[in-house]
């Protein structure tokens, strides 16, 4: 079982947290902390296992981790995971990662934090390893996104609104109001 | 007023997204707490407005906000709402958020199970998916005894990705419901073979994660597991197995003469490393698992060990790493093996990795024997000398300690070296191990007492020189060594030198700035001291050592009354005035040396840890039971510890004890000690420690020979190293004389034996320096051996020990959602209710609460609180007033609802099943409740065969059934979370009649169709404006007892309303109900049809085949059914406020209609309540006995109704845009109600 997956900086400024097992949000900025002080002081010519220590769960416990460029992605599991297994996890779940934004870079995972999150999903659920195939990974990605696209996305979303206040019998409203040619903005006006 | 709106959703254009608040964070970074919260703020306005794109999109921030730490709980009800949307893009979005942040706390989850459910039985992939994710990571054990089910239905789902992710979280179902593991197994089991390799692997992986806790469960699975390794190639896979082989050899080692040759043949043949190390791994767990029965694989041995040579050998320090760890493996078993690469273990300790240094410390303990342990721990302490980083300094300390004291010192000849490490050990800086090493002193000085002497020495030693350690810091750990030092100085104080110095040394100002337990221990000992002193100069002519000895106490011991610390301060007060009066007797001239002696008489035994916990509770003795009468309250306390007090005094004073003569004396040893012999619960010292009692016992204990070449009074410390060298030459020398002494031999019986160890020098030539008399820990007689300490009680695991093998009984059943909430009521079961109501009234307490919850949000979303909230009290009080007319009303209406019908919808499984053996024979047949369909009145002539079917069935479902009323009353609270206001108005002290949604759509002797009115409505906007999805559930119960399959359901479509079929088949093609029936079971399918129009009702034919299979015969049947969409199921419960409802009015774009209803006799509570639940509207404002209520079709009509009532005549005034539409609705109200 894998009991959590962080990703963070060379600063140790989160980038993406995922437990498996409860641990309330104090608790959990601690453990990144500890984390990344245990993993960041290691040379890059070491291995790349850590005994989690008292960290998180005990001595069942390691901390498998990768250093890529700006980024490490550290795994907490227990024994019945292959240590050379995960490591190979990580890599396939980067590789995916550089599929999916095209030359993956520590911003895409700053500004889009949520698609990291449904990528990693299609990889890991529940802390058990749900696909190791990448190209199974990306197909079942891309398919998601086409249909979120087929909605609308999210970045339309003010376009949906509109579209729902026109359920209510008023006015006809230009449904692709082009978002970047209004400047002006309008006083907030109570909702209804 | 319209452009109002218009303009707030413009306004809403501007809302931060995710991304632009990414941004404004790194652009504040010196305020970044501050900005943190002022976009909280504006994402709690977001997520007051009923736009779900906002609340989505407030949603994922809030996600990104909890990674950086900050508490979202306060938002999980908006993330439920998120996720409840019917767009995957938002539902995604609400799905994340709760399985970031959602725990077993979360009290929102219990208003989510109907949902899931929903998104489980979607018709489209990445809703069951995305549900199937985030439940995995919330689920409850509520959610998981409610879900088992339709998880367990979607392991056979045609779609391998929701295959694959049902069989995942089937383990976490497991985890929070085991009683869901026997009847999930077979399932489980046979998708160990999917065709598809991702479910496989997903089932083999749940599998393995289940065989590790409870390994002899899964035995049987062995034979399976052994095909899958020879077949499979997925690395993965074939890890996981390994893994799993690895688990189960040590129960049977059958089966890991069996692993050998596979596994031999994979480690010759992969090139994977991964694989090739859980290979070895197992071949390991193999050889261990045989090395009792048959100790001849040494070829296996040596494969693994070579191999991993080569892995530690490897520049990877990964594998360098791992292969140290599996050669630990070995070494329990096989420690010739791995010695032989001692060199390869000693070079990794030099490693610049901590994790292989570590590792190879790891090893070194294995390593050890009496020969090279000097020699170790010497390489060691360069070590620690060279450390930096007291981590691995102290783990290098802690090693050391280890590795020396294994099995009871086994490896340890020369203790005089141990002590000396342990002193040297007692110099390095900012350790945390004190107390270890002072543990080790305590340990190695109490049970080897041929060493009492050196170690006394060095004690006093230490003690003189305490400004070395504490030269620092107080909190420095290592002081605690002089804890140890101070008490065995004192305890063995007949060994010191000169106790004089010691006891000087003890009572330094300096001291007073040791922890406080530390100050304790030398304020005792320098007692202790103090008597030796005595003894040894009692009789001298010459008292002034004596006297000054006193003074010296007299004069140091305020500085410890003085402590803060209660014990010293207790301490050292007893003692000054102990010694104030000997200092008194001895200027009378009064021998009183023996006396203080007999206040430290007695050895302490070493007692083994957890002795106590494993003395055996004797027969007939009751731990629990009052040795006294239990404290009465009204006794006066003040009143009792006095005499108690003045009782006691004489026994307590120390000076009485002193003038006791030694006859006297003597005598009460003798009671003491009869009286313990015969007392079982006292530890009995050892028979030759008993001896002590005479003191002075000194000549009693073997006293070393020390060897005089080690300079004993170096000053400073002793070095350990002198003992390596002195050591070596012992051993050479005694070598020697025993060549010596062979050759003779050898010349003697020359040819007849031929001893092996002619070469090196095995272990058992070693002898010990010194004759070593290490004394066992003691242990209670008939202690119990037990190991179940170790055991964590909380293990989530204990509970999945389910013996898999034994078949399936017919109660153990996942809990199925049955389609019908009847009410049993019988005065059995009355009576069982009336034993189990605190937990029911726990728990519907505990639901109102969580309505009240729901509710009290939804009213903060709207600005009308205040009003509405007046509204509510009018109403309350309304009801209040008319209790009884309230409660007779119920009482004519309807029979099928007892009072206790709320109690019981929340009635849960364990007293369900409690009913099921009480509640066997009812009495009375209930009523049906009514049901409001429109279907029923077609269907009322199967009613009958139903009843009559039902009851026999009762006892059998009755488990079933309450669990279906459990989630009857979920879904009602669901709705009450979604449609704000509409159950708002409804007062729950009433309990409403169980409403249903399910009708009989057809049943023949083998199957019955239940249909669920299409409350679940997808409406695709966008590109399909003007087709709309209706999802159509049908429940399938097998009747009959035999099995039934290839269970085919056909539709024929009409222009208007279609059946959906999948992509490729043609439009009269049937299609597959993607289950099969055993006998007695129902499953529930689901159908989605796309509809053109929705103003007219729709009445569509259909069939279902299948394959009736008994033992004997399998014959084709068919059962021909009648769907009928109402215009109802168009419409989607959608909340609406009072002014947006009002302004829809005002804009007379509604067409009007109305409707008269005579004689109905229901609280107007209860009508509404059903118009809500039948017809999915909602309330959207009541006054008095009046109503507004809301709803809105699939394709955007508004449907509103004004209901008003007066003396059993309800009038109900409508008006929507389609007036077709409204008159079929109002149609369908009317035929509602006509059947109350």
């Amino acid at each position: 079982m894998i009991k959590a997956i962080l990703i963070f900086n060379n600063h140790g400024k989160p980038r993406l947290i995922r437990f498996y097992q409860y641990f309330a949000e104090d608790m959990q900025q601690q453990i990144i902390r500890e984390t990344f002080h245990l993993v960041s002081k290691r040379d890059d010519n070491v291995c790349n296992f850590l005994e989690g220590g008292s960290l998180i769960g005990g001595s069942d416990y390691k901390l498998i981790y990768r250093h890529y460029a700006t980024l490490y992605f550290v795994f907490c599991v227990d024994s019945s995971e292959s240590e050379l297994g995960i490591l190979d996890l990580i890599q396939v779940f980067v590789e995916t990662l550089d599929k999916c934004f095209e030359n993956v870079c520590e911003l895409d995972l700053i500004f889009h934090m949520d698609k990291v999150h449904y990528i990693l999903q299609e990889v890991v659920m529940g802390g058990m390893v749900l696909e190791t195939n990448m190209n199974e990974i990306v197909a079942q990605v891309e398919l998601q996104n086409r249909m979120e696209k087929s909605e609308g996305g999210l970045s339309t979303a003010p376009a949906r609104a509109v579209s729902a206040v026109k359920n209510m019998n008023l006015p006809e409203i230009p449904r692709n109001i082009n978002i970047g040619d209004i400047n002006i903005k309008v006083p907030s006006l109570s909702p209804f | 007023m319209a452009l109002k709106i218009v303009k707030g959703s413009i306004d809403r254009m501007f809302d931060k997204n995710l991304q632009d608040l990414v941004r404004g964070i790194r652009n504040h970074k010196e305020d970044e707490a501050k900005y943190i919260s002022t976009c909280i703020d504006e994402i709690k306005q977001e997520l007051k407005q009923d736009n779900i794109a906002v609340k989505a999109n407030a949603v994922c921030k809030l996600t990104y906000l909890q990674m950086l730490g900050y508490d979202v709980s306060w938002a999980a009800f908006n993330i439920v709402e998120v996720m409840s949307s019917s767009k995957f893009t938002y539902k995604r979005i609400g799905y994340l958020a709760a399985s970031q942040c959602f725990h077993e706390g979360t009290d929102v989850i219990m208003l989510t199970t109907n949902q899931i459910r929903k998104d489980l039985s979607s018709p489209h992939q990445y809703d069951t998916g995305v549900a199937l994710t985030g439940l995995s990571c919330f689920v409850t054990p509520d959610l998981a005894r409610d879900l088992a089910n339709d998880i367990m239905t979607l392991m056979s789902h045609t779609k391998p990705y929701i295959r694959k992710k049902a069989v995942l979280i089937m383990y976490k179902v497991f985890l929070k419901y085991p009683e869901s593991l026997r009847p999930a197994f077979p399932r489980l089991k046979e998708k160990l073979e999917d065709p598809d390799p991702g479910v496989q692997s997903a089932a083999v992986n749940v599998i393995c994660e289940l065989a590790r806790r409870n390994p002899k469960n899964y035995l049987s699975l062995a034979p399976l597991f052994f095909k899958l390794m020879t077949s499979s190639t997925n690395n993965w896979v074939l890890i996981k197995i390994i893994k799993l082989f690895g688990a189960l050899t040590p129960l049977e080692p059958r089966l890991g003469k069996k692993m050998i040759e596979p596994l031999t043949n994979l480690i010759h043949s992969t090139s994977a490393m991964s694989l090739l190390y859980e290979c070895v791994n197992t071949v390991i767990a193999v050889l261990i698992s045989l090395s009792s029965g048959m100790p001849n694989h040494s070829a296996s041995i040596q494969l693994c060990v070579q191999k991993l040579r080569i892995l530690i050998e490897d520049s990877d320090q990964n594998l360098k790493y791992l292969g140290l760890l599996a050669m630990s493996k070995i070494l329990k078993t096989h420690p010739k093996s791995v010695q032989s690469h001692k060199d390869l273990i000693l070079q990794c300790l030099d490693d610049k990795d901590e994790s292989i240094r570590l590792r190879a410390l790891d090893l070194l303990y294995g390593m050890v024997s009496k020969k090279n342990l000097m020699e170790i721990v010497k390489k060691l302490m360069l070590h620690v000398d060279k450390a930096e980083g007291t981590t691995y300094r102290d783990e290098l300390l802690t090693k050391i300690i280890d590795i020396c004291s294994q099995s009871n010192y086994q490896y340890i000849t020369n203790f005089e070296w141990y002590i000396s490490i342990l002193v040297e050990l007692t110099r390095l800086e900012g350790t945390r191990h004190g107390h270890l090493i002072a543990s080790q002193m305590l340990d190695v000085a109490i049970r080897v007492k041929a060493i009492r002497g050196f170690a006394v020495a060095q004690m006093a030693t230490l003690l003189d020189n305490a400004h070395l350690l504490t030269g620092n810091t107080q909190h420095n750990g290592i002081c605690e060594v002089l804890y140890a030092a101070a008490w065995i100085c004192g305890e063995f104080s007949e060994h010191l030198e000169d106790p004089m110095q010691t006891l000087e040394a003890m009572l330094r100002p300096k001291v007073a700035t040791l922890p406080g337990h530390i100050q304790a221990v030398y304020v005792q000992n320098a007692a202790k001291l103090f008597a030796t002193v005595l003894r040894k100069h009692e009789g001298e002519t010459d008292s002034h050592a004596v006297q000054e000895t006193s003074q010296l106490l007299i004069d140091r011991l305020p500085l410890f009354v003085q402590s803060a610390n209660l014990e010293v301060q207790e301490r050292a007060s007893c003692i000054l005035q102990l010694v104030k009066y000997i200092q008194k007797l001895q200027q009378k001239k009064v021998e009183v040396a023996e006396e203080v002696t007999a206040l430290f008489a007695g050895e302490l035994n070493p007692v083994a840890p957890k002795a106590q916990k494993k003395v055996p509770v004797p027969e007939g003795l009751d731990l629990d039971a009052w040795i006294n009468k239990p404290p009465s309250e009204s006794e006066s306390e003040d009143e009792k510890p006095k005499a108690v007090f003045a009782k006691e005094e004489p026994k307590h004073s120390r000076s009485r004890h002193t003038e006791v003569d030694e006859k006297e004396l003597a005598k009460r040893r003798e009671a003491r000690k009869q009286e313990q012999a015969n007392n079982p619960f006292y530890i009995k010292a050892s028979p030759s420690s008993q001896k002590v009692y005479d003191a002075p016992g000194v000549e009693h204990i073997p006293v070393v020979q020390i060897d005089l070449s080690v300079p004993l009074k170096v000053p400073g410390m002793p070095m350990s190293d002198q003992y390596l060298k002195l050591e070596e030459e012992r051993r050479q020398k005694e070598k020697a004389e025993r060549k010596k002494k062979e050759k003779k031999k050898k010349r003697e019986k020359r040819g007849k034996e031929r001893k092996a160890d002619s070469g090196p020098e095995s272990e058992e030539d070693i002898t010990p320096a010194h004759q070593v008399d290490i004394v066992t820990e003691e242990m209670p007689e008939n202690a119990l051996p037990s190991d179940d300490d170790d055991k964590d009680p909380n293990d989530p695991h204990k509970a999945l020990d389910i013996d898999l093998d034994k078949p399936l009984a017919d109660s153990e059943k996942l809990p199925v959602r049955t389609h019908r909430p009847e009410v049993l009521k019988s005065p059995a079961e009355d009576r069982v209710n009336e034993s189990i109501p605190q937990e029911t009234k726990k728990r519907s307490s505990k639901e109102k609460k969580e309505k009240k919850k729901g509710k009290e949000k939804d009213r903060k979303r709207s600005k009308e609180e205040k009003k509405k909230k007046k509204h509510k009290e009018v109403e309350e009080e309304l009801l209040e007033s008319h209790p009884e007319e309230a409660v007779q009303s119920e009482e004519t209406k309807e029979a099928a609802t007892p009072p206790t019908s709320a109690e019981e919808e929340t009635t849960p499984l364990s007293a369900a099943a409690a009913d099921m053996s009480s509640a066997a024979a009812p009495e009375s047949e209930p009523d049906e409740p009514k049901d409001a369909e429109p279907e029923d009145t077609k269907s009322s002539k199967h009613k009958k065969k139903k009843q009559k079917k039902e009851k026999e069935e009762k006892e059998k479902k009755k488990k079933k059934r309450h669990h279906h009323h459990h989630h009857h009353h979920h879904h009602h609270s669901d709705a009450g979370g979604d449609d704000s206001v509409q159950n708002g108005t409804v007062e729950e002290e009433e309990p409403l009649p169980p409403m249903s949604n399910y009708s009989l759509l057809a049943e023949n002797s083998y199957i019955k169709m239940m249909k669920e009115d299409a409350d679940q409505v997808y409406d695709i906007q966008g590109n399909h404006q003007d087709e709309s999805k209706v999802v159509v559930s049908v429940i399938f119960e097998n009747k009959s007892d035999s099995f039934l399959k290839s269970m085919e359901f056909n539709v024929l479509d009409s222009l208007n309303s279609k059946l959906q079929r999948p992509e490729g088949a043609g439009a009269h093609d049937s299609l597959t109900v993607p289950f099969q029936l055993p006998p007695g079971i129902s499953n529930e399918a689901r159908f989605v049809f796309s509809v053109q129009s929705i103003v007219m009702p729709q009445k569509l034919k259909g069939t279902l085949t299948f394959i009736v299979k008994s033992d004997e015969s399998s014959t084709h049947e068919k059962l021909d059914f009648k769907l009928h969409f109402t215009c109802t199921s168009y419409l989607i419960t959608t909340p609406c406020y009072s002014d947006a409802y009002a302004k829809l009015l005002e804009s007379g774009d509604l067409k009007g209609s109305s409707l008269r209803l005579e004689r109905i006799k229901m609280p107007f509570h209860h009508l509404l309540a059903r118009i809500c639940f039948h017809h999915h509207f909602s309330v959207v404002e009541r006054i008095d006995s009046c109503a507004s209520m809301y709803s809105r079709s699939i394709q955007g009509h508004h449907v509103c109704l004004l209901v008003k009532t007066s003396d059993q005549t309800v009038s109900i005034d409508a008006k929507c845009d389609e007036p077709s539409l409204l008159g079929n609705v109002l149609d369908e109200i009317k035929q509602t109600f006509s059947k109350c």
